[in-house]
């Protein structure tokens, strides 16, 4: 069962990749991609596409439940996925209200960006500690990942936004910081290829090293180092010796994966700089042309709306219910549950600029960016960097 | 103040913007963008008109959304400085030791400004405390003059009010026929229909209008539980700690409840059975399945004399485990957490030179007893006990606490050869003989163990506003995000007909709707006058 779940994900992994090519397709043989006109045959099919890998996906996420015993949304592996199809999920419906490809075009490759980056963590079916045997675990990761989801479309949708109404013919504040959200998404892909590269390449050495409490330790890295670790002693022979060392209160193996990450992140965007001899964002002007500001506007917005609930019910109600059943009362102030209510607290603050001081388009859509990098800090570095009781989602 | 009366007859409060009635502008030249601003439909808010004394200053600072958000985003901020390092509640050592010895000068500072418990700090629970002022006062602003601006909205509307509608459009001629379909299509889309003098106002979705002040409600009545928790009684929150075998009482319940522990049991998964987390076990070590303690739970029958054994009625036997607490009269005992104690230890009284054991004992380290008779003439008394032994700053034994988590005995020890007894102090891993070599010495043989439960007892008497205004919250942002107010005015001026067209949100919905209901007649659709100021300002 655990077998065919995996090959399922794998499925829908390769679907969603050929999409986005029909996405792609789909807006250059268009000449307006706008409300009225139907979807064409190309659009057709990668939404086809879309539906049939998501049903791959949701097939894998069910043949990975009755092999588990419960929903696979128990550690950074099970969860990211999920956040992922989510995405996808989220984009089906918001698609069918507004049939535009083009959102399909900018949601896509960051769906297979958070499962290609969900898959470099360890994929075993893990049992669960005390604290996660409960149904809600199922209702409430669920939902929060879903609210996080559509509120991830409208990020989508703002990126499209200020695509299009950034004036690329000159550097500003503006076409620096939306492509260091190019940069971001690139880097995510250069961890995932240093990764598989390494752990493909079966790479590992060993390290003494003293920790904080001057106590002595072994750590194993599965890249080669960088930032080696506190009085850091190499064991394996014919490894590679770190250029320089750290604080004990850092950790220095996951600082070596995020200079790695940002190193082939740099390579990467390098390369397709040099190809397109311009801005990513540039490049991706040409596609957005036929797209109408406010429309995309009020995807954003809507995503927003449709999604805040959502993320309440999911993120801050269903988590207080459990954690008052699992923990005593429903709300410790752990870090997850911080970010959360800050996740909360942002967007609450954009509906109320977008509601009584107006702060439509290219405002908005920078809110919306933000607001999926705040999404991101709490998935990704809440996790693996400040721990908490939810740490164990970090494994 | 005077009441400002408009042209079509209608009687406004002072200060409105358009007029509640037909939408004619009262305050000439406020406005001069081309199209109307529609939020709270122009109806007087009191922040917006008065602004003397000092409590019109205080309701206009709080009744400013900017105000709103600002308190919010500085909230924002200042949670996330409390998830840099963790917070107090969640670390073992003392405070002013922990951030130094942790986080070096930076954890000190952290320590020093006193975001160690930033949460519970006085700045947080004021920004707490303005954000509900805001709360009430924005919502009170502008749900109120809404509400009337809402009721008292005609038909017939001024036409520059029409003219300034986003989405707008003029038809010349239109047959009765055409009407009839509008009508009918408009209310196949649930509109609701009012018509005066052959002008039509097609409306629906009002309720979504009061969806944000709905759940600022439900806010405010989760914060007011929140607040409660500070009143005595209404939130107890203890450590309880039960041995296995005990019987303990359950704190805060004035001696009402008593609890025991008859086992703790702690399991792990196992690999061979569970195949399928194999890997993951394998990688992890031991994973715990379950941590669950077998209690009884009793209550106390008639009043409880000092000194006298109370009288327990059993009430119910139950399994306490992690996520099912056991739940009695409000009162809830969650399984938190446990810990391994010493129980009993063993020692052989023995001969240091023959190594011959003249008879063993178990000392109960809980109840001790002073004299333990080996018979033949060997006995051994306990003239001391310190069950958590440390040498004091002045170099005599002492206890520091009555948990035998390190005890020491001054043993006697009587034997038919030295019948005034030897005199010897034993802790674990050493030996003190205060008064010379002896000849006998006590060997240690063993160690038993217990298990004792941690629980945490929890009555939570403010949980019914909390989940009350949770619930209330939800309602009012699903109602209002959706949910959209629509209006569609059908109207005849200077022989011509007017379409104009508003809602809240979602403009895409509407326009796609009007094409709807417009599709059968031969009227056209009305455009949409924001994408045409944005073509004229070359945004596309």
């Amino acid at each position: 069962m655990a077998a065919i779940s995996s090959n399922l994900l794998f499925i829908s992994f390769i679907l969603y990749l050929v999409a986005t090519l029909f996405f792609g397709g789909s807006i250059k043989d268009k000449k307006t991609g706008n409300e009225k006109e139907g979807t064409n045959r190309w659009g057709k099919i990668a939404v086809l596409l879309t539906i049939v890998g998501f049903i791959s996906q949701l097939g894998y996420f069910i043949t990975r439940w009755i092999a588990a015993g419960h929903a696979p949304v128990s550690n950074m592996f099970e969860f990211t996925t999920f956040f992922g199809m989510a995405l996808v999920g989220a984009f089906i419906v918001i698609y069918f209200i507004y049939r535009t490809t083009l959102l399909g075009l900018f949601t896509m490759p960051v769906a297979i960006l958070v499962i290609a980056y969900a898959s470099m963590f360890p994929k075993d079916i893990t049992p669960l500690i005390p604290a996660l045997q409960s149904y809600w675990l199922h209702i409430h990761v669920t939902t929060a990942a879903i609210g996080e989801a559509i509120l991830a479309i409208s990020f989508a949708a703002g990126l499209i936004y200020l695509v299009k109404a950034i004036d690329q013919t000159k550097s500003s504040k503006q076409t620096f910081w939306l492509e260091m959200v190019m940069f971001a998404l690139v880097a995510v892909l250069g961890f995932v290829a240093v990764s598989s590269i390494f752990s493909g390449m079966g790479y590992h050495e060993k390290f003494n090293w003293i920790d904080k409490h001057k106590n002595e330790a072994v750590v194993e890295y599965t890249m080669p180092a960088i930032s080696g670790p506190h009085e850091g002693d190499l064991l394996t022979k014919g490894g590679f010796s770190p250029l320089f060392e750290v604080p004990a209160f850092i950790n220095a193996k996951k600082l070596n994966t995020v200079i790695w990450s940002l190193m082939a992140g740099l390579v990467i965007y390098g390369l397709i700089r040099l190809i397109l001899r311009k801005r990513i964002a540039a490049a991706l002007k040409p596609i957005v042309k036929n797209i109408k500001l406010d429309f995309v506007d009020e995807i954003s917005y809507r995503s927003v709306l449709i999604g805040f609930p959502v993320f309440t019910l999911g993120a801050l109600i269903f988590a207080m219910i459990w954690a008052q059943m699992a923990w005593s009362r429903f709300w410790g102030w752990d870090p997850k549950e911080v970010w959360a209510l800050i996740t909360w607290l942002f967007y609450a603050a954009f509906l109320h600029l977008r509601l009584s001081k107006g702060w439509h388009g290219e405002k908005s859509a920078w809110l919306a960016v933000i607001g999926f990098v705040i999404i991101m800090f709490n998935l990704v570095a809440v996790n693996l960097v400040i721990a908490g009781l939810h740490s164990y989602a970090g494994s | 103040m005077n009441d400002v009366k408009c042209e079509c007859g209608h009687v406004n409060p002072h200060g409105t913007v358009l007029c509640e009635a037909c939408g004619k502008e009262l305050m000439i030249g406020t406005i001069t963008d081309q199209l109307i601003d529609m939020r709270y439909e122009g109806s007087a808010r009191r922040s917006q008109t008065y602004n003397k004394t000092i409590i019109d200053k205080i309701w206009n600072f709080f009744s400013s959304v900017k105000v709103g958000v600002w308190l919010i985003i500085i909230t924002l901020v200042a949670s996330s400085l409390g998830t840099i390092l963790p917070q107090e509640m969640y670390i073992d050592l003392p405070a002013d030791v922990y951030y130094e010895q942790e986080y070096g000068w930076f954890g000190k500072l952290y320590y020093q400004l006193g975001f160690n418990n930033l949460y519970g700090s006085w700045w947080y629970l004021i920004l707490i405390a303005m954000i509900g002022i805001s709360l009430v006062i924005c919502s009170l602003d502008r749900v109120v003059p809404l509400y009337k601006a809402l009721k008292a909205q005609r038909v017939t509307r001024h036409e520059g009010f029409l003219k300034r509608q986003r989405v707008f459009g003029v038809n010349d001629v239109v047959s009765e026929s055409d009407l009839t379909v509008i009508k009918k299509q408009l209310k196949e889309r649930h509109y609701h229909i009012r018509e005066e003098n052959g002008d039509v106002l097609a409306e629906k979705g009002r309720f979504s209008r009061w969806g944000p002040y709905v759940n600022h409600v439900g806010l405010i009545i989760f914060l007011f539980g929140g607040m409660l928790r500070f009143i005595p009684g209404m939130y107890v929150n203890e450590d309880l700690w039960v041995r296995e075998g005990e019987t303990a009482i359950v704190p805060e319940t004035d001696g009402q409840f008593y609890l025991h522990n008859n086992k703790f049991i702690l399991e792990h998964y196992d690999k061979n059975k569970d195949k399928t987390f194999e890997k993951a076990i394998n990688k992890a070590g031991e994973v715990v399945k379950n941590y669950q303690s077998n209690v009884v739970l009793y209550k106390r029958v008639g009043q409880n004399l000092p000194g006298e054994k109370p009288n327990l009625k059993k009430i119910k036997d139950y399994k306490v485990r992690v996520n099912l607490p056991l739940q009695y009269e409000g009162y809830s005992v969650f399984q938190a957490s446990f810990r391994n104690e010493l129980n009993k230890m063993s020692f052989a009284l023995t001969n240091k030179q023959t190594n011959i054991s003249n008879g063993e004992l178990t000392i109960d380290l809980r109840d001790p007893q002073m004299k333990y008779d080996l018979g033949k003439g060997y006995s051994v008394e306990i003239l001391n006990y310190f069950p958590d032994f440390e040498f004091a700053k002045n170099g005599e034994p002492t206890t520091k606490s009555r948990i035998p988590n390190n005890p020491a005995f001054v043993f006697r020890m009587v034997t038919p050869d030295k019948p005034k007894g030897e005199t010897s102090f034993v802790a674990i891993k050493q030996t003190i003989e205060p008064f010379g070599d002896n000849r006998y010495k006590m060997t240690f043989k063993g160690i038993e163990t217990t298990n004792v439960s941690g629980f945490i007892v929890r009555k939570d008497s403010t949980l019914w506003a909390i989940i009350l205004g949770g619930i209330i919250f939800m309602i009012g942002v699903i109602q209002g995000a959706y949910w959209n107010h629509r209006r569609i005015w059908i109207q005849n001026k200077n022989g011509q007909v007017w379409i104009a067209a508003h809602t809240n949100k979602n403009w895409y919905g509407l326009k796609r709707e009007i094409e709807g209901v417009l599709a059968d007649t031969k009227l056209s659709v009305p455009i949409d006058q924001a994408q045409i100021e944005e073509n004229e300002k070359g945004g596309v």
